[in-house]
Protein backbone atom coordinates (compact mmCIF):
# COMPACT_ATOMS: atom_id res chain seq x y z
CA UNK A 1 0.00 0.00 0.00
CA UNK A 2 2.65 2.55 -1.00
CA UNK A 3 -0.08 5.04 -1.90
CA UNK A 4 -0.94 5.57 1.74
CA UNK A 5 2.56 5.05 3.17
CA UNK A 6 4.10 7.99 1.30
CA UNK A 7 1.88 10.58 3.03
CA UNK A 8 2.51 8.87 6.37
CA UNK A 9 6.30 9.05 6.04
CA UNK A 10 6.08 12.62 4.80
CA UNK A 11 3.84 13.57 7.72
CA UNK A 12 6.29 12.08 10.23
CA UNK A 13 9.20 13.86 8.54
CA UNK A 14 7.42 17.23 8.44
CA UNK A 15 6.05 16.94 11.98
CA UNK A 16 9.45 15.80 13.30
CA UNK A 17 11.38 18.68 11.74
CA UNK A 18 8.67 21.18 12.73
CA UNK A 19 8.75 19.95 16.33
CA UNK A 20 12.55 20.24 16.48
CA UNK A 21 12.37 23.82 15.22
CA UNK A 22 9.49 24.70 17.56
CA UNK A 23 11.39 23.07 20.45
CA UNK A 24 14.60 25.06 19.87
CA UNK A 25 12.86 28.41 19.39
CA UNK A 26 10.18 27.79 22.01
CA UNK A 27 12.60 26.73 24.78
CA UNK A 28 15.01 29.59 24.03
CA UNK A 29 12.28 32.23 24.21
CA UNK A 30 10.64 30.56 27.21
CA UNK A 31 13.90 30.70 29.17
CA UNK A 32 14.53 34.30 28.13
CA UNK A 33 11.05 35.42 29.16
CA UNK A 34 11.09 33.42 32.39
CA UNK A 35 14.46 34.78 33.55
CA UNK A 36 15.05 38.22 32.06
CA UNK A 37 12.98 41.36 32.69
CA UNK A 38 12.84 43.66 29.68
CA UNK A 39 10.30 46.15 28.34
CA UNK A 40 7.67 44.59 26.09
CA UNK A 41 8.18 41.16 27.60
CA UNK A 42 4.47 40.33 27.69
CA UNK A 43 4.09 41.57 24.13
CA UNK A 44 6.68 39.04 22.98
CA UNK A 45 4.76 36.41 24.93
CA UNK A 46 1.53 37.41 23.21
CA UNK A 47 3.17 37.37 19.78
CA UNK A 48 4.56 33.87 20.32
CA UNK A 49 1.18 32.63 21.62
CA UNK A 50 -0.80 34.18 18.76
CA UNK A 51 -0.62 31.13 16.44
CA UNK A 52 -2.56 29.19 19.07
CA UNK A 53 -5.59 31.46 18.90
CA UNK A 54 -5.50 32.57 15.26
CA UNK A 55 -7.12 30.51 12.50
CA UNK A 56 -4.46 28.57 10.55
CA UNK A 57 -5.63 30.21 7.33
CA UNK A 58 -4.76 33.63 8.78
CA UNK A 59 -1.29 32.32 9.63
CA UNK A 60 -1.02 30.85 6.15
CA UNK A 61 -1.80 34.23 4.68
CA UNK A 62 0.83 35.93 6.85
CA UNK A 63 3.38 33.29 5.84
CA UNK A 64 2.60 33.84 2.15
CA UNK A 65 3.00 37.60 2.58
CA UNK A 66 6.38 37.10 4.28
CA UNK A 67 7.78 33.98 2.58
CA UNK A 68 5.98 33.91 -0.80
CA UNK A 69 8.03 34.37 -3.93
CA UNK A 70 7.09 38.05 -3.86
CA UNK A 71 7.04 38.25 -0.04
CA UNK A 72 9.33 40.39 2.13
CA UNK A 73 11.74 37.60 2.99
CA UNK A 74 10.67 35.23 0.21
CA UNK A 75 11.70 37.61 -2.55
CA UNK A 76 15.12 38.07 -1.00
CA UNK A 77 15.55 34.30 -0.57
CA UNK A 78 14.57 33.78 -4.19
CA UNK A 79 16.82 36.46 -5.62
CA UNK A 80 19.82 35.69 -3.42
CA UNK A 81 19.73 31.89 -3.40
CA UNK A 82 17.07 30.90 -5.93
CA UNK A 83 15.16 29.20 -3.11
CA UNK A 84 11.45 29.42 -2.49
CA UNK A 85 9.61 27.74 0.37
CA UNK A 86 6.27 27.76 -1.43
CA UNK A 87 5.14 24.27 -2.52
CA UNK A 88 8.07 22.49 -0.83
CA UNK A 89 8.12 20.19 2.19
CA UNK A 90 10.32 22.75 3.91
CA UNK A 91 7.41 25.15 3.51
CA UNK A 92 5.18 22.61 5.22
CA UNK A 93 7.72 22.42 8.05
CA UNK A 94 7.65 26.20 8.38
CA UNK A 95 3.85 26.26 8.60
CA UNK A 96 3.68 23.38 11.10
CA UNK A 97 6.48 24.84 13.22
CA UNK A 98 4.77 28.22 13.51
CA UNK A 99 1.45 26.61 14.39
CA UNK A 100 2.93 24.32 17.06
CA UNK A 101 5.44 26.81 18.53
CA UNK A 102 3.08 28.21 21.22
CA UNK A 103 2.51 24.75 22.68
CA UNK A 104 6.22 24.27 23.42
CA UNK A 105 6.75 27.87 24.39
CA UNK A 106 3.84 28.13 26.85
CA UNK A 107 4.63 24.82 28.55
CA UNK A 108 8.35 25.60 28.76
CA UNK A 109 7.83 29.07 30.19
CA UNK A 110 5.56 27.72 32.92
CA UNK A 111 8.07 24.95 33.62
CA UNK A 112 11.03 27.35 33.88
CA UNK A 113 9.06 29.69 36.13
CA UNK A 114 8.28 26.74 38.39
CA UNK A 115 11.96 26.05 39.05
CA UNK A 116 13.01 27.07 42.60
CA UNK A 117 15.40 30.08 42.22
CA UNK A 118 17.30 28.91 45.31
CA UNK A 119 18.45 25.78 43.48
CA UNK A 120 19.91 27.92 40.70
CA UNK A 121 21.56 30.24 43.25
CA UNK A 122 23.04 27.28 45.06
CA UNK A 123 24.47 25.95 41.79
CA UNK A 124 26.06 29.34 41.14
CA UNK A 125 27.66 29.52 44.59
CA UNK A 126 29.06 26.05 43.94
CA UNK A 127 30.89 27.50 40.93
CA UNK A 128 28.72 26.62 37.92
CA UNK A 129 28.74 29.03 34.97
CA UNK A 130 25.40 30.45 33.70
CA UNK A 131 25.40 27.92 30.86
CA UNK A 132 26.16 25.18 33.37
CA UNK A 133 23.29 26.28 35.58
CA UNK A 134 20.95 26.15 32.59
CA UNK A 135 22.07 22.74 31.35
CA UNK A 136 22.55 20.99 34.71
CA UNK A 137 19.89 22.60 36.90
CA UNK A 138 17.15 24.62 35.14
CA UNK A 139 16.66 22.41 32.11
CA UNK A 140 16.50 19.06 33.99
CA UNK A 141 14.03 20.53 36.50
CA UNK A 142 11.82 21.95 33.76
CA UNK A 143 12.26 18.95 31.48
CA UNK A 144 8.95 17.19 32.11
CA UNK A 145 6.91 20.30 31.41
CA UNK A 146 8.90 20.98 28.28
CA UNK A 147 8.45 17.41 27.06
CA UNK A 148 4.69 17.54 27.65
CA UNK A 149 4.53 20.71 25.54
CA UNK A 150 6.74 19.20 22.86
CA UNK A 151 4.47 16.15 22.67
CA UNK A 152 1.45 18.36 22.10
CA UNK A 153 3.41 20.32 19.52
CA UNK A 154 4.21 17.13 17.62
CA UNK A 155 0.58 16.07 17.69
CA UNK A 156 -0.50 19.50 16.46
CA UNK A 157 2.13 19.46 13.70
CA UNK A 158 0.92 16.03 12.54
CA UNK A 159 -2.62 17.29 12.11
CA UNK A 160 -1.75 20.68 10.59
CA UNK A 161 -3.92 21.43 7.58
CA UNK A 162 -4.87 25.05 6.86
CA UNK A 163 -1.55 26.88 6.96
CA UNK A 164 0.23 23.94 5.32
CA UNK A 165 -2.26 23.85 2.45
CA UNK A 166 -1.80 27.57 1.81
CA UNK A 167 2.00 27.60 1.99
CA UNK A 168 3.02 24.16 0.72
CA UNK A 169 0.06 23.35 -1.50
CA UNK A 170 -1.19 19.83 -1.97
CA UNK A 171 1.44 18.00 -4.07
CA UNK A 172 1.12 14.22 -3.93
CA UNK A 173 4.43 12.70 -2.84
CA UNK A 174 5.98 16.11 -2.10
CA UNK A 175 3.86 18.12 0.32
CA UNK A 176 0.71 16.01 0.64
CA UNK A 177 0.65 15.07 4.32
CA UNK A 178 -1.94 12.67 5.79
CA UNK A 179 -4.49 15.35 6.61
CA UNK A 180 -4.25 16.75 3.06
CA UNK A 181 -4.38 13.27 1.51
CA UNK A 182 -7.60 12.53 3.42
CA UNK A 183 -9.13 15.81 2.21
CA UNK A 184 -8.06 15.06 -1.37
CA UNK A 185 -9.42 11.51 -1.31
CA UNK A 186 -12.80 12.66 0.01
CA UNK A 187 -13.02 15.49 -2.54
CA UNK A 188 -12.34 13.03 -5.35
CA UNK A 189 -14.90 10.55 -3.98
CA UNK A 190 -12.20 7.97 -3.27
CA UNK A 191 -13.79 6.76 -0.05
CA UNK A 192 -11.75 3.58 0.18
CA UNK A 193 -8.43 5.43 0.17
CA UNK A 194 -9.86 7.98 2.61
CA UNK A 195 -10.87 5.18 4.99
CA UNK A 196 -7.39 3.61 4.83
CA UNK A 197 -5.69 6.95 5.46
CA UNK A 198 -8.01 7.76 8.34
CA UNK A 199 -7.31 4.38 9.95
CA UNK A 200 -3.55 4.84 9.57
CA UNK A 201 -3.73 8.34 11.05
CA UNK A 202 -5.80 7.21 14.02
CA UNK A 203 -3.51 4.27 14.67
CA UNK A 204 -0.33 6.36 14.53
CA UNK A 205 -1.83 8.99 16.85
CA UNK A 206 -2.92 6.41 19.42
CA UNK A 207 0.49 4.72 19.36
CA UNK A 208 2.30 8.03 19.81
CA UNK A 209 0.02 9.09 22.66
CA UNK A 210 0.35 5.79 24.51
CA UNK A 211 4.13 5.65 24.19
CA UNK A 212 4.70 9.27 25.14
CA UNK A 213 2.33 8.82 28.07
CA UNK A 214 4.41 5.84 29.18
CA UNK A 215 7.68 7.75 28.94
CA UNK A 216 6.33 10.67 30.95
CA UNK A 217 4.49 8.67 33.61
CA UNK A 218 6.91 5.87 34.41
CA UNK A 219 9.42 8.42 35.68
CA UNK A 220 6.96 9.56 38.31
CA UNK A 221 6.02 6.04 39.36
CA UNK A 222 9.70 5.10 39.61
CA UNK A 223 10.19 7.95 42.08
CA UNK A 224 7.14 6.86 44.05
CA UNK A 225 8.42 3.30 44.26
CA UNK A 226 11.85 4.35 45.38
CA UNK B 1 -17.14 38.99 41.64
CA UNK B 2 -19.84 36.36 41.67
CA UNK B 3 -22.43 38.81 40.38
CA UNK B 4 -20.14 39.75 37.49
CA UNK B 5 -19.78 36.10 36.57
CA UNK B 6 -23.55 35.61 36.59
CA UNK B 7 -24.02 38.67 34.36
CA UNK B 8 -21.42 37.34 31.94
CA UNK B 9 -23.01 33.91 31.74
CA UNK B 10 -26.50 35.33 31.23
CA UNK B 11 -25.23 37.69 28.53
CA UNK B 12 -23.46 34.83 26.75
CA UNK B 13 -26.55 32.61 26.89
CA UNK B 14 -28.76 35.42 25.61
CA UNK B 15 -26.34 36.09 22.77
CA UNK B 16 -26.12 32.47 21.64
CA UNK B 17 -29.84 31.94 22.12
CA UNK B 18 -30.67 34.90 19.92
CA UNK B 19 -28.17 34.02 17.23
CA UNK B 20 -29.65 30.52 17.15
CA UNK B 21 -33.11 31.88 16.52
CA UNK B 22 -31.94 34.49 14.01
CA UNK B 23 -31.69 32.49 10.79
CA UNK B 24 -34.96 30.59 11.25
CA UNK B 25 -36.93 33.82 11.15
CA UNK B 26 -35.06 35.02 8.05
CA UNK B 27 -35.89 31.82 6.15
CA UNK B 28 -39.38 33.13 5.44
CA UNK B 29 -37.97 33.94 2.00
CA UNK B 30 -37.25 30.96 -0.21
CA UNK B 31 -33.64 29.98 -0.81
CA UNK B 32 -32.30 28.55 -4.05
CA UNK B 33 -28.95 26.83 -3.59
CA UNK B 34 -26.90 26.65 -6.77
CA UNK B 35 -23.67 24.62 -6.83
CA UNK B 36 -21.65 25.99 -9.72
CA UNK B 37 -18.16 25.42 -11.13
CA UNK B 38 -15.49 27.75 -9.71
CA UNK B 39 -14.97 29.38 -13.12
CA UNK B 40 -18.58 30.63 -13.00
CA UNK B 41 -18.00 32.56 -9.73
CA UNK B 42 -18.25 36.14 -11.01
CA UNK B 43 -20.74 35.49 -13.80
CA UNK B 44 -23.19 33.52 -11.65
CA UNK B 45 -23.05 36.07 -8.84
CA UNK B 46 -24.42 38.60 -11.28
CA UNK B 47 -26.87 36.15 -12.86
CA UNK B 48 -28.07 35.39 -9.33
CA UNK B 49 -28.57 39.08 -8.50
CA UNK B 50 -30.63 39.52 -11.65
CA UNK B 51 -32.62 36.36 -10.90
CA UNK B 52 -33.39 37.70 -7.43
CA UNK B 53 -34.55 40.99 -8.92
CA UNK B 54 -36.82 39.18 -11.39
CA UNK B 55 -38.18 36.88 -8.66
CA UNK B 56 -38.90 38.84 -5.44
CA UNK B 57 -38.82 36.77 -2.27
CA UNK B 58 -36.22 34.38 -3.65
CA UNK B 59 -32.75 34.30 -2.15
CA UNK B 60 -29.99 33.07 -4.47
CA UNK B 61 -27.35 31.11 -2.51
CA UNK B 62 -24.31 30.19 -4.65
CA UNK B 63 -21.79 27.49 -3.76
CA UNK B 64 -18.64 27.65 -5.88
CA UNK B 65 -15.96 24.94 -6.02
CA UNK B 66 -14.35 22.51 -8.43
CA UNK B 67 -17.07 20.60 -10.31
CA UNK B 68 -15.79 17.26 -8.97
CA UNK B 69 -15.93 18.50 -5.37
CA UNK B 70 -19.49 19.78 -5.91
CA UNK B 71 -20.52 16.38 -7.27
CA UNK B 72 -19.18 14.73 -4.10
CA UNK B 73 -21.11 17.18 -1.92
CA UNK B 74 -24.34 16.42 -3.78
CA UNK B 75 -23.69 12.68 -3.54
CA UNK B 76 -23.17 13.03 0.23
CA UNK B 77 -26.55 14.74 0.52
CA UNK B 78 -25.82 18.47 0.37
CA UNK B 79 -29.16 20.34 0.06
CA UNK B 80 -28.49 21.66 -3.44
CA UNK B 81 -31.20 22.64 -5.94
CA UNK B 82 -29.25 23.32 -9.16
CA UNK B 83 -25.91 21.91 -10.33
CA UNK B 84 -23.80 23.61 -13.01
CA UNK B 85 -20.51 21.94 -13.93
CA UNK B 86 -17.68 23.00 -16.22
CA UNK B 87 -17.59 19.76 -18.19
CA UNK B 88 -19.81 16.99 -19.51
CA UNK B 89 -17.96 14.21 -17.66
CA UNK B 90 -18.88 15.42 -14.17
CA UNK B 91 -22.52 15.84 -15.21
CA UNK B 92 -22.46 12.36 -16.79
CA UNK B 93 -21.25 10.96 -13.46
CA UNK B 94 -24.04 12.82 -11.67
CA UNK B 95 -26.50 11.32 -14.15
CA UNK B 96 -25.14 7.77 -13.69
CA UNK B 97 -25.56 8.13 -9.94
CA UNK B 98 -29.11 9.43 -10.47
CA UNK B 99 -28.29 12.69 -8.69
CA UNK B 100 -29.86 14.95 -11.34
CA UNK B 101 -33.09 15.00 -13.35
CA UNK B 102 -31.82 14.07 -16.84
CA UNK B 103 -34.65 15.79 -18.72
CA UNK B 104 -33.66 19.15 -17.15
CA UNK B 105 -30.04 18.92 -18.34
CA UNK B 106 -29.07 21.78 -20.69
CA UNK B 107 -25.80 23.21 -22.00
CA UNK B 108 -25.69 26.93 -21.26
CA UNK B 109 -22.17 28.22 -22.01
CA UNK B 110 -18.83 27.46 -23.62
CA UNK B 111 -15.29 28.49 -22.78
CA UNK B 112 -11.68 28.28 -23.95
CA UNK B 113 -8.49 27.08 -22.29
CA UNK B 114 -5.43 29.34 -22.11
CA UNK B 115 -1.87 29.24 -20.82
CA UNK B 116 -1.06 32.21 -18.59
CA UNK B 117 2.06 33.66 -16.94
CA UNK B 118 2.32 36.15 -14.06
CA UNK B 119 2.38 39.80 -15.20
CA UNK B 120 5.96 40.94 -15.77
CA UNK B 121 7.27 37.41 -16.21
CA UNK B 122 10.13 37.31 -18.68
CA UNK B 123 10.10 33.54 -19.07
CA UNK B 124 10.32 32.60 -22.77
CA UNK B 125 7.02 30.72 -22.81
CA UNK B 126 4.87 30.99 -25.91
CA UNK B 127 3.36 27.50 -26.06
CA UNK B 128 3.00 24.37 -23.90
CA UNK B 129 6.23 22.99 -25.46
CA UNK B 130 8.19 25.87 -23.94
CA UNK B 131 7.28 24.61 -20.45
CA UNK B 132 10.02 22.02 -21.00
CA UNK B 133 12.65 24.75 -20.49
CA UNK B 134 14.86 24.25 -17.44
CA UNK B 135 14.08 27.65 -15.92
CA UNK B 136 10.40 26.68 -15.73
CA UNK B 137 10.03 24.75 -12.47
CA UNK B 138 6.42 25.23 -11.36
CA UNK B 139 3.32 24.91 -13.52
CA UNK B 140 -0.06 25.20 -11.81
CA UNK B 141 -2.82 22.93 -13.09
CA UNK B 142 -6.20 22.00 -11.66
CA UNK B 143 -6.15 18.56 -10.02
CA UNK B 144 -7.50 16.38 -12.88
CA UNK B 145 -9.39 14.17 -10.39
CA UNK B 146 -11.81 16.94 -9.44
CA UNK B 147 -11.12 20.02 -11.60
CA UNK B 148 -12.44 20.01 -15.19
CA UNK B 149 -9.94 22.73 -16.25
CA UNK B 150 -7.18 20.38 -15.11
CA UNK B 151 -8.70 17.57 -17.17
CA UNK B 152 -8.85 19.73 -20.29
CA UNK B 153 -5.22 20.77 -19.72
CA UNK B 154 -4.26 17.13 -19.21
CA UNK B 155 -5.93 16.26 -22.50
CA UNK B 156 -4.00 19.00 -24.34
CA UNK B 157 -0.67 17.98 -22.83
CA UNK B 158 -1.27 14.29 -23.52
CA UNK B 159 -2.10 15.05 -27.15
CA UNK B 160 1.11 17.07 -27.41
CA UNK B 161 3.08 14.24 -25.78
CA UNK B 162 4.13 16.50 -22.89
CA UNK B 163 2.15 15.11 -19.94
CA UNK B 164 4.75 12.66 -18.62
CA UNK B 165 7.69 14.99 -19.16
CA UNK B 166 6.08 17.95 -17.42
CA UNK B 167 4.46 16.14 -14.51
CA UNK B 168 7.32 16.77 -12.01
CA UNK B 169 6.68 20.49 -12.47
CA UNK B 170 2.95 20.38 -11.76
CA UNK B 171 1.47 22.19 -8.77
CA UNK B 172 -2.01 20.69 -8.48
CA UNK B 173 -4.73 23.11 -7.40
CA UNK B 174 -8.13 22.47 -5.82
CA UNK B 175 -9.96 24.58 -8.39
CA UNK B 176 -9.25 26.60 -11.51
CA UNK B 177 -9.48 29.77 -9.40
CA UNK B 178 -6.65 28.50 -7.20
CA UNK B 179 -4.51 28.13 -10.33
CA UNK B 180 -5.37 31.72 -11.18
CA UNK B 181 -4.45 32.80 -7.65
CA UNK B 182 -1.07 31.03 -7.77
CA UNK B 183 -0.23 32.72 -11.09
CA UNK B 184 -1.36 36.22 -10.08
CA UNK B 185 0.75 36.01 -6.93
CA UNK B 186 3.74 34.89 -9.00
CA UNK B 187 4.24 31.72 -6.96
CA UNK B 188 4.35 29.60 -10.14
CA UNK B 189 5.87 30.17 -13.57
CA UNK B 190 2.74 29.39 -15.55
CA UNK B 191 -0.76 27.93 -15.26
CA UNK B 192 -3.72 26.58 -17.22
CA UNK B 193 -7.03 28.41 -16.76
CA UNK B 194 -10.15 29.25 -18.78
CA UNK B 195 -10.04 32.34 -20.95
CA UNK B 196 -12.81 33.83 -18.75
CA UNK B 197 -10.59 33.46 -15.66
CA UNK B 198 -7.75 35.30 -17.42
CA UNK B 199 -10.19 38.15 -18.17
CA UNK B 200 -11.12 38.39 -14.46
CA UNK B 201 -7.44 38.67 -13.47
CA UNK B 202 -6.95 41.55 -15.93
CA UNK B 203 -3.41 42.90 -16.11
CA UNK B 204 -2.13 40.66 -13.31
CA UNK B 205 -1.58 37.87 -15.84
CA UNK B 206 -0.51 37.60 -19.46
CA UNK B 207 -2.18 35.13 -21.82
CA UNK B 208 0.52 33.55 -23.99
CA UNK B 209 -1.42 30.83 -25.78
CA UNK B 210 -4.98 29.78 -26.48
CA UNK B 211 -5.07 26.00 -26.57
CA UNK B 212 -6.82 23.67 -28.96
CA UNK B 213 -6.51 19.89 -28.96
CA UNK B 214 -9.12 19.33 -26.26
CA UNK B 215 -12.82 18.46 -26.21
CA UNK B 216 -15.09 21.48 -26.59
CA UNK B 217 -15.57 23.10 -23.18
CA UNK B 218 -19.33 23.04 -22.71
CA UNK B 219 -21.03 23.89 -19.39
CA UNK B 220 -24.11 21.77 -18.56
CA UNK B 221 -26.62 22.48 -15.80
CA UNK B 222 -29.44 20.39 -14.36
CA UNK B 223 -31.94 20.25 -11.50
CA UNK B 224 -30.69 18.14 -8.61
CA UNK B 225 -32.91 15.07 -8.15
CA UNK B 226 -33.21 15.40 -4.37
CA UNK B 227 -34.42 19.02 -4.35
CA UNK B 228 -37.79 20.00 -2.87
CA UNK B 229 -37.88 23.10 -5.11
CA UNK B 230 -38.00 21.59 -8.60
CA UNK B 231 -40.09 24.38 -10.10
CA UNK B 232 -37.90 27.13 -8.73
CA UNK B 233 -34.78 25.25 -9.87
CA UNK B 234 -36.25 24.91 -13.39
CA UNK B 235 -37.06 28.60 -13.39
CA UNK B 236 -33.42 29.40 -12.60
CA UNK B 237 -32.15 27.23 -15.47
CA UNK B 238 -34.63 28.91 -17.82
CA UNK B 239 -33.33 32.26 -16.61
CA UNK B 240 -29.71 31.26 -17.33
CA UNK B 241 -30.76 30.26 -20.87
CA UNK B 242 -32.87 33.40 -21.36
CA UNK B 243 -31.62 36.43 -23.30
CA UNK B 244 -30.80 38.28 -20.06
CA UNK B 245 -28.90 35.32 -18.59
CA UNK B 246 -26.94 34.69 -21.78
CA UNK B 247 -26.04 38.38 -22.11
CA UNK B 248 -24.68 38.38 -18.57
CA UNK B 249 -22.57 35.30 -19.28
CA UNK B 250 -21.19 36.74 -22.52
CA UNK B 251 -20.31 39.94 -20.61
CA UNK B 252 -17.91 37.77 -18.57
CA UNK B 253 -16.46 36.22 -21.72
CA UNK B 254 -18.43 32.98 -21.93
CA UNK B 255 -19.41 31.75 -25.38
CA UNK B 256 -22.76 30.45 -26.60
CA UNK B 257 -23.34 26.74 -25.86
Amino acid sequence: MPNSLIPLLLTLKVAGCATLAAFAIGVAFAFLLARVRFPGREWVDALLTLPLVMPPTVLGYYLIVVFGRRGWIGQWLYEAFGVTLMFTWQGAVLASAVVSLPLVFKAARTAFEGVDPNLERAARTLGLSEAGVFIRVSLPLAWRGIMAGTMLAFARAMGEFGATLMVAGNLPGKTQTLSLAVYDAVQAGNDRLAAILVLITSLVCVVILVFSGKILKTQYLKEVDR
Amino acid sequence: MKRKLVVCVVAALAFFGLSWMGPSRASAEQELIVSAAASLTNAFQEVGRKFEKANPGIKFVPNFAASGALLQQIEKGAPVDVFASADQKTMDQANEKKLILPETRKNFASNGLVLILPAGSKAPIKSPQDLNANEVTKVAIGNPDTVPAGRYAQEVLKNEGLWEKLSPKFIPAASVRQVLDYVTRGEVDAGFVYSTDAVIAGDKVQVVATLGKHKPILYPTAVVAATQKKDLARRFIDFVLSKEGQETLSKFGFGKP
